[in-house]
Parts: structure tokens; sequence; C-alpha cells
């Protein structure tokens, strides 16, 4: 199944970081980051099946489809912020790693910024 | 699909350390942070090509464009 070879990855992958953790940090820093990058990749296929089986369902209710697609976008810089801001947060970096999920904040905020426009409108349009 | 990428890293990792130690038993400390630099560059250029694979990855699926 997936989620052996998942978590052998990961295990190996945090061995041979630890490993090379007293001569070269920064080697070990690179070990974890590709360790994350492998598992993801390897998880994307079904990632892509799943959003595909959600788009349809909005398409079924007939939901507007900027909905939909800021959720996504707001997942996608919600999980990139996040794998950036855990990788520098490892390496023991925390000023970076709170400046990246302030980036991704910022983000979201501009992404998400229609919808709330609309929801008001609509609170508008619904007051006396 | 790319754990062999894994090890390759781990064994310049360790070839580097290695390589290192070497270098500063026989005196030469400067040839020993050159030897650091280059398994890192090496290692990064790996690492950077991987994480664009990412970044095009999640903007495809995520529509981030």
């Amino acid at each position: 199944m997936e989620i052996m070879q998942i978590a052998g990855i990961g295990i190996i992958a945090t061995i041979l970081a630890v490993i090379l953790k007293e001569q070269k940090q920064e080697i070990a820093l690179q070990i974890s980051i590709v360790a994350g990058l492998v598992i993801f990749l390897f998880v994307i296929t079904k990632l892509e099946y799943v959003v595909e089986v959600l788009s349809t369902l909005a398409d079924r209710v007939d939901l507007d489809f900027i909905y939909f697609s800021t959720i996504l976008k707001v997942i996608g810089i919600a999980y990139i912020a996040e794998f950036a801001a855990q990788v520098s947060r490892d390496a023991g970096e925390g000023a970076i790693a709170s400046k990246i999920e302030l980036g991704g904040k910022v983000l979201i905020m501009v992404v998400s910024m229609p919808i709330l426009m609309g929801l008001l409108d609509l609170i508008m349009k619904i007051m006396p | 699909m790319s754990v062999d990428l894994i090890f390759k890293i781990a064994g310049i990792g360790i070839l580097v350390a290695v390589l290192n130690q070497v270098l500063d038993r026989s005196g030469k400390g400067e040839y020993a942070t050159m030897v650091t630099l280059a398994g890192v560059v090496i290692v990064l250029m790996m690492v950077i090509n991987m994480i664009s694979k990412l970044f095009d990855s999640v903007k495809t699926i995520f529509q981030l464009y």
C-alpha cells in the first residue's frame, strides 16, 4: 500500500538527515526538503483525483465557479507557505518562517477579496 | 519515483563530510571549505529543480496562475 512506502521514505530520510546532522547541517536540511518533496509528489495524483471529484460536485450543485477556485487557490497558497515555513523553522530560522507565513496570510487575503466584496454587497441588499 | 535522489544527496553529504575531515587533518583547511561549497552547490542544483517541479504541479492542481 502507498502508506508503507511513504512511511519508509520518511524514516529512511530522517535517519540519513540525522547522520549528517553534526558535520553538514546544510545537506541534512536539504535531505529533509527532498524527502518532503518526494512524499508530496507521490501523493499528488491522489490529490488531483480528489480535486476533480470536488469540482464535479460543485458543478452539479451549480455553485459559482469563482467560489470553488478561490477555495483551491487559498489551499494551494496555504500549503506552499506552510511547506516553506516549516523547512526554515527546521533549520532554526524562526524569523524567516514567520515572514513567509505573513506573506502567505496577506496573499490569501488578497485572493479572497472578491468574495468578501460579494458578501458585503449581499448584506447591503438584505439590510432594509 | 525519485527516492534514489535522497540516497544520492546523502551519499554526497557523507562524501563531503569525510573529505572535509581528511583535508582538515592533512592541514589543507581552505580546500576543505572548497569541497564543502562544491558539495552544497551540487546538492542545491538537484533540490532546486525538484522544488520547481513541486511548484509547477501545485500550480496546475490548485489553479494558482
